[in-house]
């Protein structure tokens, strides 16, 4: 005989999982008496939301299920938006969460929330056990289906007397899954392909366009080596960061609202648009209709739902991008005369280079710069939403798949630094880097208890302007500089970090950065780093909502503005008025 | 925008209506009618629903019927042969006497059957698709139509043809 309990814990045992990152409570009171004795590793978060976003992180580093506990009621719903950031980005999350005994279900009992009817729209797929005897079957599908297909989160909801019962210690985890309703495609059409194939070999002017789908796909290699053997130059999402070198030279970087001028050009410009893992957001497509308006365009991608969503497309193809990206590569003959488009390109690029001011002021963007080149390619980065995001997305150079995290879809402020425990434990020989903003590290800060109680030796480096800074820059865009509580008072984050028992510094002018990373890279434990950037940086290139992606605004800085962090920070520190 | 029938096959589980409708509330598809019952497989239930849209609409509501795990098969049976039936009640005021003559005489046009008769008013049971159940309540309605319920519509495919799961 065995309890639920421990078919819930055997059953992670068997679908792999070393770690899990949850918060004990009432309801999950015999799941943690089991965890008690087991040799599964759990990381005790500070909040609920910590733990999903800590499964998350774990989960793009790695490439595995990544699994969070929390307890009924304010333990689950607390999960929610680190369920609904994974499943935006479709990373492979299994929750686990308590509920009140089957007796007591719809009666609002204490802690009692209906989990399952919350997070219906934000999971792949989700289960209330109300039988020990499923307990097996459900973990199983459970990570089945997180994993498969187009991944995602599934939660499972487990009643407390169903932990409790015992179940007869036999037929507990059935072999295979079962399911009629659920058989992802892999395979691309052969037909299909064939037809893609000839409008490459056709194409003047092609574009790939890539993104999560060639992460979660592992297809990179595959995407090098069709863009190498057709000579087309890619652009990658945010979420495709890593997917080609930055430094490969059909690598066009970012497409999109924050692009690069280039990326955008050459889409608008494309007479063929070959997506790949990709869903036609509109960060990335700006007005859809003026969206590679010359270009015939390829579609591939798991989700067939994601096809001609937001497009028409021309030629569609379900599956896996790197069982397509395979069968692409053996069917493609002839190499399509490219020269005169790369020519084109290489001068757009030689023009509209990524740029900002040179003036030694404290740039954010130099900080990534530095921190890319210290690293070299190495390590994982990963970031918070806003500004940070997008200045790590466009200066940072990454060389590998998964190691970039950033909450793409759901844009979750307070993402990052939870993610960067999760991501540390998948891969505990990397160093792991959180780009923050002050706005966004104290959205979970308190996972600095975590970090501390764990020794987690993740480094945070906050770009401190004291401003909800993206909001900030909309305000000064498009609001007339009305800046409507997006202003921060000032705050020693060391002097927080050093109270938790973790070390960090302070940076105020561009001549301490080097030096800054390089200790924070050299300290054995976390650190953190707070560097008071120019408070009123934007980041540029921008395409305003609304307007065609070769519409951009900001790529040429004015020369020659004094650095302004100076005086205003002073004011502040002395703790007179803001502004 | 025209109207789509959907036959769609799904597993016989709890939860399973509220996926499928909170599905439609979410992405603003608009359903005109639902109906769903047990079917010749006692683990499977069956749903016809009615839905209105364009066909790239139509087409990416299959496609997101299709994700949800409990869902087995989606068919869009609009342009095929079908027998497609509703069922409805209808409570008419007929005092007795020449009105509730003419009321019987209509339900026995429209082949309805008399399920009750009361002192002031009679509850007429019609099948048929949903033309022959709008003509007949826009006839009735000069004798007062108290109360009405329908089924929503349920559809089958001519002859040997079916909708059914691959496996």
């Amino acid at each position: 005989m065995k309890t639920g309990a421990k078919i819930i814990i055997e059953g992670l045992q068997r679908e792999g999982v070393e770690t899990i990152f949850g918060y004990p409570g009432g309801s999950v009171l015999p799941i943690y008496d089991e965890l008690y004795d087991s040799s599964l590793q759990h990381i005790l978060v500070r909040h609920e939301q910590a733990a999903a976003h800590a499964a998350d992180g774990y989960a793009r580093a790695s490439g595995r299920v990544g699994v969070c506990l929390a307890t009924s009621g304010p333990g689950a719903c607390n999960l929610v938006t680190g369920i609904a950031t994974a499943y935006m980005d479709s990373i492979p999350v299994v929750a686990l969460t308590g509920q009140v005994p089957t007796s007591l279900l719809g009666n609002d009992a204490f802690q009692e929330s209906d989990i399952t009817g919350i997070t219906m729209p934000i999971t792949k797929h989700n289960y209330l056990v109300k039988n020990p005897q499923d307990l097996g079957r459900v973990i199983r599908e459970a990570f089945y289906i997180a994993g498969t297909g187009r991944p995602g989160p599934v939660l499972v909801d487990l009643p407390k007397d169903v932990c409790t019962a015992t179940v007869e210690d036999r037929e507990i985890y059935p072999e295979e899954v079962k399911l009629r309703g659920y058989q992802p495609t892999l395979r691309g059409h052969a037909r299909q392909i064939a037809k893609a194939v000839q409008l490459m070999e056709q194409a003047e002017r092609p574009v790939i366009y890539a993104g999560g789908g060639i992460i979660s796909a592992e297809a990179s290699s595959e995407l090098v080596e069709l863009a190498e053997l057709g000579g087309i130059p890619v652009t990658t999402t945010l979420m495709g960061l890593g997917g080609i070198p930055c430094d490969h030279p059909l690598n066009l970087g970012m497409l999109g609202m924050h692009g690069t001028e280039y990326a955008n050009y050459a889409v608008t410009e494309s007479d063929l648009l070959i997506s790949i893992g990709v869903r036609f957001d509109d960060r990335v497509t700006g007005k859809v209709q003026t969206f590679a308006p010359h270009a015939a365009i390829i579609h591939i991608d798991v989700d067939p739902a994601e096809i001609g969503k937001n497009k028409k497309v021309d030629v569609p193809i379900v599956g896996n991008a790197k069982q397509v990206l395979r069968a692409m590569i053996t069917a493609l003959k002839k190499k399509p005369s490219t020269g005169l488009w790369l020519d084109r390109i290489r001068t757009w690029k030689a023009k509209h280079p990524l740029r900002y001011q040179g003036d030694g002021c404290l740039r954010p963007q130099y900080i990534i710069q530095q921190l890319s080149s210290l690293l070299d390619g190495k390590g994982i980065i990963v970031s918070e939403v806003g500004q940070n995001q997008m200045w790590t997305a466009q200066y940072y150079c990454f060389r590998r798949p998964r190691s970039w995290l950033t909450s793409g879809g759901l844009g979750t402020m307070g993402y990052g630094f939870p993610a960067s425990i999760g991501a540390h434990f998948a891969c505990p020989d990397q160093i792991v880097f959180d780009i923050s903003g002050d706005g966004s590290f104290q959205m979970n800060i308190q996972e600095l208890g975590t970090v501390a109680q764990y020794k987690v030796p993740v480094k945070v480096a906050i770009l401190n302007n004291m401003y909800l800074g993206m909001v900030r820059q909309w305000q000064e865009l498009f609001y007339d500089r009305r800046y409507s509580f997006t202003e921060l008072p000032p705050l020693e984050f060391v002097k927080i970090a050093q109270a938790y028992g973790i070390d960090g510094m302070k940076v105020e002018s561009s001549d301490e950065v080097v030096p800054a990373l390089k200790t924070a890279i050299e300290t054995e434990g976390p650190f953190i780093l707070d560097f008071r950037i120019e408070r009123e940086e934007n980041v540029f290139p921008m395409v305003p909502a609304g307007a065609a992606i070769n519409e951009m605004i900001g790529g040429h800085p004015k020369q020659e503005e004094p650095c302004l962090p100076g005086p205003s920070w002073k004011g502040a520190m002395s703790g007179g008025q803001v502004r | 925008m025209k109207l789509h029938t959907l036959s769609v096959l799904v597993e016989n589980k709890a939860g399973v209506l509220s996926r499928v409708a909170g599905l439609f509330s979410r992405r603003g598809f608009n359903i005109e009618s639902l109906a769903v019952g047990t079917c010749e497989e006692p683990s499977m239930s069956r749903m016809t629903i009615v839905v209105i849209g364009d066909d790239a609409q139509v087409e990416q509501v299959m496609k997101q019927l299709n994700k949800l795990i409990d869902v087995i098969k989606v068919s869009d049976i609009t342009e095929n042969e079908t027998v497609d039936r509703e069922l409805a009640l209808i409570k008419v005021g007929a005092e007795p006497g020449s009105t509730r003559a003419e009321v019987m005489q209509i339900a026995s046009i429209f082949r309805a059957a008399i399920v009750d008769v009361g002192a002031k008013t009679v509850v007429l049971e019609v099948t048929g698709d949903m033309k022959k159940i709008d003509a007949l309540e826009n006839l009735l309605k000069q004798y007062g139509v108290k109360e009405m319920v329908r089924t929503g519509k349920i559809a089958m495919l001519r002859g040997a043809k079916t909708v059914k799961s691959e496996k």
